[in-house]
């Protein structure tokens, strides 16, 4: 990551505001929060997100000091405060009910805090009228919360949790009650006020849209503990786990069983941004390269497949769809496997393969996926490729690409910029692609039940230990 | 059609049973006292024509009212009434909002059984509950015996007859009247704007006085009122647990009805007596009128 790029966590220098020191919280038999360790840092917009009943909520009331943590710490700026009770904190929160009072007027909600600190008169006003400005409140200062909307109560919730300049300001599904225009309008409105106040921001939501959006990273959490803590585009790009591949986004979950691949070089497993809460991936060790290699079987002849692919391919193509059976050889890598009587013709391989990673045997009689960056660690596990569906292409005609399936449409979703087509692929499992709309919708050329290839790279997956 | 008849239901009620009485005593209240059945005079005598209903309104005259500003008893019964109701009701204002409080805040569940505790004194004649209070507070009673027995006290204290009685009975007889509205003003509150409050920094004790008693406001003045308007006529109270110089104006009353036998004169205590209750209920009204826009 660059620089310039907002990434304290990366830096081993950085100081975190906030620290979870082994956190364990039960209630009675119940463990909300189990052994959790964790760092947040200044001016961070930290998501925490998962489902209902997994320990969110309870964590940041642990921060606000409604619950205390049964054993560990919990530190801000280095101070443990586990046991501190809420008043006296520098954290404030913005309720998901908003919390305000009924009784108090807009301007009386944003001055409550100020005047608790027994502030000079004029002080609070300033302060008062500049949240007011910065929540765009100024017409309603004197109106009672009944009488605004919802959008404008919770600005109010906002400026009176933000009213006293907390070092951490925790949200509890802050836009849950709003609509969804207004939402998105209104999660662009909190990041543009976390930046201008420079608070650190805690989000608690169930919405990953929204965790996604605001976040500069993102916690995903599942009984008590978080899986996986990274930026957006690693939890998305790179789930660790099937739990997180699953919660976050639409994804297909293709279980098989793993196979390492010849490598020229060492495998670098890690092509994608390694998450933080990742285990370390073992470096492939020599003796596994050198296993590999031995395993390499013959190379398949390059000058015959690269004048093949340029010069027979257009005309290839369309022979494929109509008899995909009488396809030329398999490359090298399915060798072994083509000998099987039912394993049909292997696709035509581009030379521009990475070469490494794994294959994947997921159904007998489909080709095994090709998963360049697969972890060769996993060889001979039980894994799970998860596949994004706007990560594979639909066409009717079979593609030139490194992993092809071939199925027939049984749903089209239509979203209106997009569409999502969910394709039984031959052996009954069922794959979801998405495409954009780019041609109106009266020429799109695929239907129901038409037998379409889904296409995909070799990268474009996550090789996933099944779980 | 059938919203005017709708409408004329609560109107002949009150017509009926408000209207046509309060006439009567106020007529009543304009009378002499006469040695006949009924015991005053003039009578309206319709035989008579014309004549008999100039006589009847001739006859009518405020001689009772005067009389009740030249007797000093009168005065001071009315405002020793207003006295003992308004420190009764402040000392049920205390006893019942920490029940109500209580009950609110209780598991859900428990809740309907609170409720029904709470109004369930009311399934025995309040006659005998408040004639149990003389066995409780007497020289000889429960409360003087357990409190000696436990050796706190060398001789038994003089509770019963006195005012300390009295307020007792009312605090007792009166209590629900000021649970009920307080518990139903608390129980609405929403439990995370006293977290917020602390978040915001205040201690408990002052989001107590900041969010709890101002959102409890209605309940609290509804309460006041439907143990203050009551108590100021109270009558079996006084004259049970009260002792000779307990001055109330339902004893008043009493005495003046069914001892001097002089109906005119206690018809007019009575009407004075609804005046000076009229207005806290018109305050009462406002303040809901109040609390009903508010909560819009």
């Amino acid at each position: 990551m660059a620089d310039s790029v907002f990434a304290p966590w990366n830096d081993p220098e950085a100081k975190p505001l906030i620290q979870f020191k082994g956190v364990t919280k039960r209630f009675g038999d119940f463990t909300a929060i189990d052994d959790l360790t964790q760092n947040i840092y200044e001016r961070e917009f930290f998501a925490l997100l998962g489902p209902s009943g997994c320990g969110k909520t309870t964590l940041m009331r642990m921060l606000a000091g409604f619950e205390e943590p049964t054993e560990g710490q919990i530190l801000l700026n280095g101070v443990d405060i586990g046991h501190v009770p809420p008043n006296k904190r520098a954290v404030n929160m913005m309720f998901q009910s908003y919390a305000l009072f009924p009784h108090l007027s807009v301007y009386d909600n944003i001055a409550f805090g100020l005047r608790r600190e027994k502030k000079p008169k004029d002080e609070i006003h300033a302060r008062v009228k500049e949240m007011l400005r910065l929540t765009r409140l100024d017409r309603f200062a004197q109106r009672k919360p009944h009488q605004i909307s919802g959008g404008q109560r919770q600005r109010v919730a906002l400026a009176r949790s933000l009213a006293k300049a907390p070092k951490l300001l925790l949200l509890d599904e802050p836009l849950g009650a709003l609509d969804k225009k207004l939402r998105e309008e209104t999660q662009f409105e909190l990041m543009d006020i976390q930046e201008k106040t420079g608070t650190t921001f805690i989000i608690v939501t169930h919405d990953q849209e929204e965790a996604m959006t605001v976040a500069s990273r993102v916690a995903v959490m599942d009984e008590g503990r978080i899986v996986q803590v990274a930026t957006p585009d690693v939890i998305y790009e790179a789930p660790n786990s099937v739990y997180v591949a699953d919660f976050i986004g639409d994804v297909n979950l293709i279980r098989g069983t793993a196979r390492a691949r010849p490598a020229d070089s060492p495998p670098e497993a890690a092509v994608e941004p390694t998450p933080e809460t990742k285990p370390a991936p073992p470096k492939a060790t020599a003796s596994t390269s050198a296993s590999i290699a031995e395993r390499t079987g013959p190379q398949p002849n390059t000058l015959g497949r690269a004048l093949h692919d340029k010069l027979l391919s257009p005309i290839f193509g369309k022979w494929i769809e109509d008899e995909p059976r009488r396809l030329p050889p398999p490359s090298a890598a399915e060798a072994p496997r083509a000998a099987a009587p039912q394993t049909p013709a292997a696709p035509p391989r581009p030379q521009d393969i990475p070469p490494g990673g794994l294959e994947i045997d997921w159904s007998t009689g489909q080709a095994a996926i090709i998963a360049a960056n697969g972890d060769p660690v996993l060889d001979g596990e039980k894994v799970v490729l998860a596949l994004r569906p706007e990560k594979l292409g639909i066409a009717k005609t079979r593609p030139d690409a490194p992993n092809t399936l071939k199925g027939k449409v049984i749903d089209i979703a239509y979203l209106g910029n997009i569409s999502t087509y969910h394709v039984e692929i031959e052996g009954g499992v069922m794959v979801k692609a998405q495409a954009a709309n780019t041609r109106r919708i009266a020429r799109r050329d695929i239907t129901w039940e038409d037998e379409v290839w889904l296409s995909f790279t070799a990268t474009a997956g996550v090789v996933l230990k099944d779980e | 059609m059938r919203r005017a008849v709708l409408i004329a239901v609560p109107y002949l009620w009150l017509l009926a049973l408000f209207l046509v009485p309060f006439i009567i005593v106020l007529k009543i209240s304009l009378s002499d006292i006469a040695l006949a059945r009924p015991p005053y005079a003039p009578q309206l005598d319709l035989n008579e024509g014309w004549a008999g209903i100039r006589a009847f309104f001739t006859g009518l005259d405020l001689e009772n009212f005067t009389f009740l500003t030249t007797d000093d008893l009168y005065w001071k019964a009315y405002l020793s009434s207003v006295r003992i109701a308004a420190v009764a009701t402040l000392c049920t204002l205390l006893v019942g909002y920490p029940i109500a409080y209580g009950m609110a805040r209780a598991p859900q569940e428990w809740r309907p059984t609170l409720l029904m505790l709470v109004i369930l004194p009311f399934w025995t004649s309040f006659l005998i509950r408040v004639y149990s209070w003389i066995g409780i507070l007497s020289t000889e009673g429960v409360l003087n015996q357990f409190l000696m027995g436990i050796g706190l006290i060398g001789e038994p204290l003089t509770i019963l007859n006195t005012n300390t009685a009295v307020y007792i009975g009312i605090v007792y007889t009166y209590l629900p009247f000021m649970i009920l509205p307080i518990y139903s003003a608390l129980e609405k509150m929403d439990e995370s704007l006293l977290e917020a409050a602390e978040d915001l920094g205040s201690s408990r004790l002052a989001a107590f006085w900041l969010v709890t008693i101002p959102l409890s406001r209605n309940g609290i003045v509804a309460g006041c009122f439907l143990v203050f308007i009551p108590s100021i006529g109270e009558f079996v109270i006084p004259s049970l647990l009260g002792g000779s110089d307990t001055l109330m104006i339902g004893k008043v009353l009493w005495e003046e009805f069914f001892s001097n036998r002089d109906w005119p004169v206690a018809s007019a205590v009575a009407v004075v007596l609804l005046l000076i209750l009229i207005i806290p209920i018109v305050l009462f009204q406002r303040s809901e009128e109040k609390a009903r826009e508010a909560g819009r």
